[in-house]
């Protein structure tokens, strides 16, 4: 059951970062409400206060701006879907958001939401972490931006401030001579395993220039794996490929995965290495073609 | 905001082309609002944290889970309950699919399989076995084993009696 809540329905980021600095603890950001309102009405948490953000207009747009895509945090899930500008320029994210929850939920709920709640059981961040993306946050005092790489802090734990909203995800778009992959597996609700990794080859795309692995939902955070990719960094692709066991050992330790009803750690591990040594093939697949 | 303290927001929305005119709490769900207050039982709650779709309801033509959707987000906008498919006392052809190929046992999911397929039609007349099956992949039933029910989605509009 949820409890009673006062609404807040502010027109700007400002005043809904002032909302939230008024409350302190006793309020919270409300977008599409798919995790906060569950959270809620499982006892979890209580606010006195929830913040509508969805009233504050411009922050779900999906715009190209100097090789970089823009995407308002309050973009859903679908709308990452459905997007022409997405399918055509960074299909790797739509393939990924198209395989999030169910139908109903993607209609409702926000990347910013999924970002900003850190539950470790998710794909976006994974996927971001190997784009090298980027989010920023805004209060009333002014803005800044946050790397992939410093946002999540633990289980349910991301480093955006209690007053600040997350306005946008800022996307490098991969090079013309990169190629990058989100896998996942998973048998519950929601995913068990994700890796994501991005590849950028030479010119003649027959080694590995830059590379960037990233693991998800094993434990507690999504993260990048810099030894991982110190394996597999300026090889080339045939070597790479020899040395993906090698990579996806170190990536699934890295991971620090956490034996739950998803499975036992080892297991995890053992996915994670699946998993990444499947992108790369596709990858590999895909630089050749 | 009501002299109880408790806040209230007003509410103009239509459902099934009936408008109505009514305050709620921010807290209400839409899935108690029309069940409770406008007395439309069809739409169901049973997992309550939208993995089932039981509850599922059109709201301006999407689907969403209605029992964690608070009622307020249906302001000024269309919903559409299972109550809202027939016309003129003649089914909707989905509904007519799903009596025809057999797409139902004990019927509880139905509404949100139907409501859900509707939305699928809309978008994609004509969607192949794999498309109505990812589609349709947060609908759970736990009687027909989905087979009838993607037969019935595939069959919509192709019976010899329609
Ligand atoms: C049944 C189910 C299955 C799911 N399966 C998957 C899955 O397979 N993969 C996956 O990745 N995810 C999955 N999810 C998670 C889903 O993606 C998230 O629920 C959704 O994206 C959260 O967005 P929201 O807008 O609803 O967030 P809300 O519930 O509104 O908010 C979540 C948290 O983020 C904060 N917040 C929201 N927006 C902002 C903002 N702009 N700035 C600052 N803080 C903000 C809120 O205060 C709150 O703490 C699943 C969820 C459900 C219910
Ligand atoms: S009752 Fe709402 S999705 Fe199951
Ligand atoms: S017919 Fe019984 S749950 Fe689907």
């Amino acid at each position: 059951m949820l409890r009673p809540f006062r609404l807040e329905e502010p027109d700007s980021v400002k005043a809904a970062s002032e909302s939230l600095a008024r409350y302190g603890d006793s309020a919270k950001i409300y977008a599409g409400g798919t995790e906060l309102l569950l959270a809620m009405k499982e006892g979890l948490v209580h606010f006195e206060c929830l913040v509508n953000v969805k009233k504050i207009p411009g922050l779900d747009g999906i715009d190209l701006d100097n090789g970089n895509v823009r995407i308002g945090a309050l973009s859903t899930h679908r709308q990452l879907e459905r997007s022409e500008t997405l399918q055509e320029k960074l299909p790797v994210l739509v393939e990924m958001e198209r395989n999030v929850a169910n139908l109903r939920v993607r209609e409702v709920g926000t990347l910013g939401g999924n970002l900003t709640f850190a539950e470790p059981h998710a794909d976006p961040g994974t996927l971001l972490l190997a784009l090298d993306a980027a989010v920023v946050a805004q209060k009333a005092g002014g803005s800044r931006e946050i790397p992939m790489t410093e946002f999540f802090v633990d289980a349910y734990d991301a480093a955006v401030e209690e007053d600040e909203v997350l306005t946008e995800i800022v996307v490098p778009l991969p090079a013309a001579n990169a190629a990058v992959r989100y896998r996942k597996f998973g048998y519950l609700e929601r995913p068990s395993a994700g890796v994501a990794l991005h590849v950028m080859a030479d010119a003649r795309r027959e080694s590995v220039q830059d590379v960037r692995v990233a693991v998800g939902c094993v434990g507690p955070k999504s993260m990048r794996v810099e030894e991982a990719e110190a394996v597999l960094r300026g090889k080339s692709l045939e070597e790479a490929a020899q040395r993906m066991a090698e990579a996806g050992d170190i990536a699934g330790r890295a991971g620090d995965a956490i034996s739950d009803l998803h499975g036992s750690a080892e297991y995890k591990e053992h996915i994670v290495k699946v998993l990444l040594t499947r992108a790369f093939n596709d990858i590999r697949a895909e630089l050749a073609g | 905001m009501a002299d109880s303290g408790r806040q209230t927001l007003p509410l103009s929305f239509s459902v099934n082309g009936t408008r109505y005119d009514i305050e709620v709490e921010p807290h209400e769900l839409l899935l108690d609002v029309i069940r409770k207050r406008l007395g439309l039982t069809g739409s169901k709650r049973s997992c309550d944290v939208q993995v089932c779709g039981a509850c599922t309801v059109l709201v301006n033509g999407r689907p969403v889970s209605s029992c964690t959707l608070p009622a307020f987000e249906a302001r000024d906008k269309d919903v559409l309950t299972i109550e809202g498919m027939a016309e003129d006392g003649k089914l909707h052809p989905i509904q007519e699919a799903f009596i025809e190929f057999g797409g139902f046992q004990c019927g509880f999911c139905t509404p949100g399989m139907i409501l859900t397929a509707k939305t699928l039609l809309d978008e994609n007349p004509d969607p192949t076995e794999e498309e109505v099956i990812e589609y349709m992949n947060g609908n759970i039933c736990r009687c027909t084993g989905y087979k009838k029910i993607v037969e019935s989605i595939m069959g919509v509009g192709k019976s010899e009696a329609s």
